[in-house]
């Protein structure tokens, strides 16, 4: 292809039917990050460094990704494992078919019910002065933070919370996989004389697998970039990776603009891992789909 | 048995949603000691922040929509009409904003848009107010381009643009009678789930110091004790609203009647 005729392909008047999108995405989207992953790699000077990437090695910043990670990971394991049993238990034709389309539909907004609003009914409901806390406390004498050590401003409340947006999700993407499960591969499998757990272990589980795992990383993600239910939950004091960010973006807490670039980017690494894997294992999944 | 495991599962399974549901309701309704009433509900309307504060949201809301709107449907029209080889990169680029969390865009705006950079959009109000509208329509891009382009796939474009254009009419014209209508459905969910997300959205807002509904919730939610559930119970009742909305409209799609003309 000679130089004029690429040139001429890349001038068409096809390209301004697209250009505000482009434009829009490059200054909005890929600029802002691109800035991130350079600011992450640029020294105080300007110069290119590892400085701020090595910097991160603090017992703090460690401490903040890992807490990060660990309540991403929990409330998408237990996010996973309770949409997915609700799912089988509405799907499988153990309950009346009438109760499908309420729970997608309530799936639907209940997943979309983050943020400040969803902090404050955990609170109202599981705080030190929430509706469960006191009835425990009243009907049955229990302390629920002395008895259990269960706190909701902790990482296991965070998790406890975060649950309430992870499970619908869940749910809203896993019927469609177990609705692929074939009528036919279930009757094979009792004809060879499969018990039912036989078949879920032998037969549903495997087909499924890519399935959980890839939204596993997706849920995980989902929870690893929250902000405000945890802002409003624990305060600006909560050591997690977003939070941090937040408050090194309000203020410089780090004492340094380059790390806080690098602790941004780390975050772009963890959730484009997560989502990656993501994108890889429902690629695989559809095979079975079809 | 099956059937028992079952309705156990799900009953356990939606503990998680009525418990904080019924608790948050139950302590609106609480502030009155003793006795229920309504006077949390009556505490947060009367307060000239939150009226502001709910107005500047939803202006925010209506403004993304129109532009998201804009940006959208002409480029999801446009890359299925005439350059389907695109679509990959185009899906990718919606699917940003899921992958990089919302906090580190807003870091990269502040960055590259302060005051003392080539395009200085955080130097004045209003330029704030349109950078935080670019950034909801980002945030809002996975979820509107989905709709958009389902509402596209389930209609002949390349014929009807054929016909618009045998009967003499401009793209503005294509686009604004002829696709615009035909995907309004579509449009529609996609602008009930923007206005969910756009209302009650946090970090954006407060990172660019923005009088959002979004930053007074938490202003009150460190202050106050009742007025945080009932403004969770509104917060909850919008959110419905948006997706009932969705549903009605997905419902009523109309297969289009032969409108006399």
């Amino acid at each position: 292809m000679s130089q004029t005729s690429t040139l001429g392909r890349w001038l068409s008047p096809q390209w301004f039917g697209v250009a505000p999108f482009f434009l829009f995405a490059f200054l909005f989207l890929i600029l802002p990050a691109l800035a991130i992953v350079i600011g992450a790699f640029r020294g105080a000077d300007g110069g290119f460094t590892f400085d701020n990437i090595v910097g991160l090695n603090t017992p703090t910043i460690r401490n903040a990704y890992w807490v990060s990670i660990r309540v991403s990971f929990w409330s998408a394991l237990l996010g996973c494992t309770i949409g997915f049993a609700m799912a089988a238990a509405a799907t499988m034709g153990a309950m009346p078919r009438f109760i499908r389309s309420p729970l997608l539909t309530f799936s639907g907004v209940a997943s979309n019910f983050a943020g400040l609003p969803l902090a404050f009914a955990f609170i109202a409901t599981i705080g030190p002065a929430g509706l469960i806390t006191v009835w425990l406390r009243t009907e049955f004498g229990i302390n629920l933070r002395g008895a259990t050590g269960f706190n909701l401003f902790s990482t296991t409340g965070l998790i406890v919370t975060y649950l309430f947006f992870q499970v619908p999700l869940m749910i809203l993407i896993i019927t469609p996989a177990l609705d692929g499960l074939r009528r036919e591969w279930r009757e094979a499998a009792e004809i060879l004389g499969a018990t039912g757990a036989q078949y879920w272990r032998m037969v549903a589980f495997p087909i499924l697998l890519p399935s959980l795992m890839g939204t596993f990383a997706l849920l995980f993600a989902n929870a690893f970039g929250a902000v405000a239910t945890a802002f409003a939950l624990a305060g600006p004091q909560l050591n997690i990776a977003p939070i941090l960010l937040f408050s090194q973006i309000r203020g410089d807490v780090l004492g340094s603009p380059g790390l806080g670039y690098a602790l941004a980017f780390g975050m772009i690494v963890i959730t484009g891992l997560a989502n990656a894997l993501y994108l890889w294992l429902r690629a695989r999944t559809e095979r079975w789909q079809k | 048995m099956k059937r028992f495991a079952a309705w156990t599962a799900f009953l356990l399974g939606s503990l998680i949603f009525i418990l904080p549901l019924f608790g948050m309701t139950e302590f609106s309704l609480s502030m009155r000691r003793g006795e229920y009433s309504f006077d949390a509900y009556a505490s947060v309307l009367a307060d000239p922040q939150f009226r502001e504060t709910f107005t500047y949201s939803v202006v925010m809301a209506l403004f993304t929509i129109v532009f998201g709107i804009l940006l959208v449907v002409p480029t999801a029209y446009w890359v299925r009409l005439k350059m389907p080889g695109l679509r990959p990169v185009v899906e990718f680029i919606t699917l940003m904003p899921l992958v990089i969390p919302a906090i580190v865009i807003v870091f990269g705006y502040i960055r590259l848009y302060n005051t003392s950079s080539w395009l200085p959009l955080t130097g004045s109000a209003m330029g704030t107010n349109i950078l935080l509208m670019f950034g909801y329509t980002a945030l809002a891009l996975p979820y509107m381009y989905r709709a958009v382009d389902t509402g596209l796939r389930s209609i002949d474009i390349a014929t009807l643009t054929e016909a618009a254009q045998s009967l003499g009419a401009g793209w503005t014209t294509i686009f604004a009678r002829v696709i615009l209508p035909n995907v309004f459905v579509a449009v529609l969910s996609g602008a009930f789930l923007t206005f969910a997300i756009v209302i009650g959205e946090f970090t954006l807002a407060a990172l660019l110091n923005r009088p959002a509904f979004g930053p007074y919730l938490q202003l009150v939610g460190a202050n106050k004790a009742y007025e945080p559930s009932a403004l969770a119970v509104i917060s909850f009742a919008i959110t419905w609203l948006c997706m009932g909305l969705i549903q009605i409209v997905a419902r009523l799609a109309p297969k289009p009647p032969a409108q006399p003309h």
